[in-house]
């Protein structure tokens, strides 16, 4: 059991070393630019006396090691700053929308999940017959549109042609449970088929490889049902790289989200994100971007950790 | 190259169709790019086949142009990848050492952080401008070479032939050129057109929020932007470029499949 620990501790040490510096990489990012931040952010026509507050009230007369250490300090003790545009604290704007992007991101993972495996598992019970063929066929070119292009397109169908749901996702507090689904019905619709294609194939891929090994033929020959085969003997192996594969996924969701959101103007993350791109709010930024690499490097560690966790033979290489 | 399966041949089709029409897109366009030709939102008529836009621009010229644009960038940026990528992935791989430590864990910590977000986090600060867009694209997508070349480099690195070009003298350059580039050349050219395609999700995704290709230019990313108040109305303008993309995409992994299958058993690592 300790050695698990071990293992975990230090994955868990790794992603916060790297998180670490990818707060050094985006803060670098600014410090990257011909001129400086205060002259993009006004413009050539910028007089210098409004060029001097703004390097002022950024911080930036001061040398880029103290400010990122200041940034960071911030960072800790949850401040992270004003937004230049309203010049309201980050933190306070940032809380609800966090919470909402959660909210959509799980609702669409815990549809996506379950069907993806529910579906690799079909493909490879009825493997190279018309079930496999439909799903692949389905999949694939599921992930050949954008995200947001397969939002418009249910939108087209769902939203206009048939009525059934909202087109824009808005949300308040005042919405009960149920209306806050309906509401975001179209949101999670795009996002689940937009990761699962990715877990489906790669569910039955894993579950494929495990198929061949020689004991799933032992299982063949004792007379077990197709099905069960699958699911007793294939399954508890596969599971490993499923796991992984579905926290990829859910790493990968957080990017679908930015898009799909700014879709249906969702009170979220992603298009306070987008919003504050196209202004050039740089510390708004700053602190959604690193959130989001908070969020996916996390993902990532809680997928490593599972996979040792499931598959014991992990826990001992090296 | 006996003979080209079903598939692929479709897929080399479409593709070197749409690579047609984005070449010769001025001669083909039956109007010029931002000329406003009709009412708002026409629907498909036989003088305008797609319709018209949300201002008045024949749908089908903007498609065109938008092809030319879309491709242009998606295939500068793929070749800016894949030239920084596989030279840095190759050079890792022959040098090893302080360099192969150097370059590999800074291509980790890139790719922790998911591409689009970084993007986002640049275009804050640099002007949005083509030149920097297919860079920034580019590469990002590196990284992603990167590994899949010094993956295989590593591979080729350690055959006999290698091995007795290193004993005959032969400089790293050589080595690199001359031995691995050959050999790896399959499985990159499958993955070139992965990479192709991620461009052309990338470049409508970013001209789509508004942070790539700037009217009045032609996008395909951005002709859905011009257009989605439509959609509401029930107005299909918006849905050109999904077939559009979707047709392109498909049609490249045919062939990307095809080229894979064809040559060698290695896959490329996404």
């Amino acid at each position: 059991m300790s050695a698990i620990l071990k293992l975990v501790a230090q994955r868990i040490a790794l992603g916060l070393l790297l998180l670490f510096f990818v707060s050094i990489l985006i803060f670098l990012g600014t410090l990257a630019l011909p001129g400086d931040v205060a002259q993009t952010i006004l413009g050539q026509s910028a007089t210098p006396e409004s060029l001097a507050n703004l390097r002022a009230a950024m911080g930036l007369d001061q040398p880029p090691l103290t400010r990122y250490f200041q940034w960071l300090n911030g960072l800790f003790h949850g401040d992270l700053g004003n937004a230049l545009t309203n010049g309201r604290p980050i933190a306070e704007a940032l809380g609800s929308r966090l919470s909402n992007t959660l909210f959509l991101a799980f609702w669409a993972a815990i549809i996506a999940v379950p069907l993806a495996v529910l579906l690799g598992l079909i493909a490879v019970r009825f493997r190279d017959r018309w079930p496999d063929k439909l799903i692949s066929a389905f999949t694939l070119s599921s992930i050949s549109i954008p995200e947001f292009l397969l939002a418009y397109v249910l939108i087209y169908i769902f939203g206009v042609k048939l009525g059934w749901f909202p087109t824009i996702a808005t949300l308040n507090s005042s919405m009960s449970f149920g209306q806050k689904i309906y509401t975001i019905a179209i949101p999670i619709m795009v996002l689940v088929l937009v990761i699962l294609a990715h877990m489906m194939r790669m569910t039955r891929a894993a579950i494929l490889n495990v198929m061949q090994s020689a004991y799933i033929e032992t299982a063949e020959l004792k007379g077990i049902g197709r099905f069960k085969i699958i699911m007793r003997h294939a399954m508890p192996n596969a599971l490993s790289p499923i796991i992984n594969v579905i926290m990829l996924n859910l790493a990968y969701l957080i990017v679908g989200v930015v898009v799909v959101e700014v879709v249906f103007i969702y009170p979220g993350l992603g298009t306070y994100l987008v919003d504050h791109v196209a202004k050039r709010d740089l510390p708004v930024v700053q602190a959604v971007g690193i959130i989001f690499a908070a969020i996916y490097i996390g993902l990532n560690i809680l997928a490593d950790v599972l996979s040792i966790v499931t598959n014991p033979r992990l826990r001992h290489s090296k | 190259m006996k003979q080209i399966p079903l598939s692929a041949a479709i897929g080399l089709f479409i593709t070197g169709l749409y690579f047609f029409v984005a070449l010769f897109a001025p001669w083909l366009a039956p109007y010029g790019m931002a000329e406003v030709v009709g009412e708002v939102w026409e629907p498909m008529s036989s003088t305008h086949w797609f319709g018209t836009d949300n201002i008045g621009r024949d749908l089908l010229t903007r498609m065109i142009y938008g092809a030319r644009t879309t491709i242009f960038v998606a295939t500068v940026a793929t070749a800016v990848s894949f030239i920084t990528g596989s030279i840095l992935g190759f050079t890792a791989s022959v040098f090893g050492g302080l360099i192969d430590q150097a370059l590999s864990r800074f291509v980790d910590l890139i790719m922790s952080i998911p591409s689009l977000i970084f993007a986002l986090v640049v275009l804050s600060v640099v002007p949005v401008t083509l030149p920097v867009l297919i860079l920034l694209m580019g590469l990002l997508d590196a990284t992603r070479v990167y590994r899949l070349s010094r993956a295989v480099a590593t591979d080729i690195n350690v055959m006999d032939y290698v091995e007795a070009a290193k004993l005959r003298g032969e400089g790293k350059l050589w080595i690199i050129f001359r031995e691995l580039l050959p050999n790896a050349l399959s499985p990159l050219v499958a993955e070139m057109g992965l990479r192709f395609i991620f461009m052309v999700l990338m470049i409508s995704t970013l001209s789509f929020l508004g942070l790539g290709v700037q009217p009045p230019n032609a996008e395909w990313g951005l002709i859905v932007k011009e257009n989605k108040d439509g959609i509401i109305y029930g107005i299909g303008a918006a849905l050109w470029p999904a077939l559009a993309i979707a047709s392109l995409a498909i049609s490249i992994n045919l062939v990307a499949d095809w080229i894979l299958n064809r040559t060698t058993s290695i896959k490329g690592g996404r």
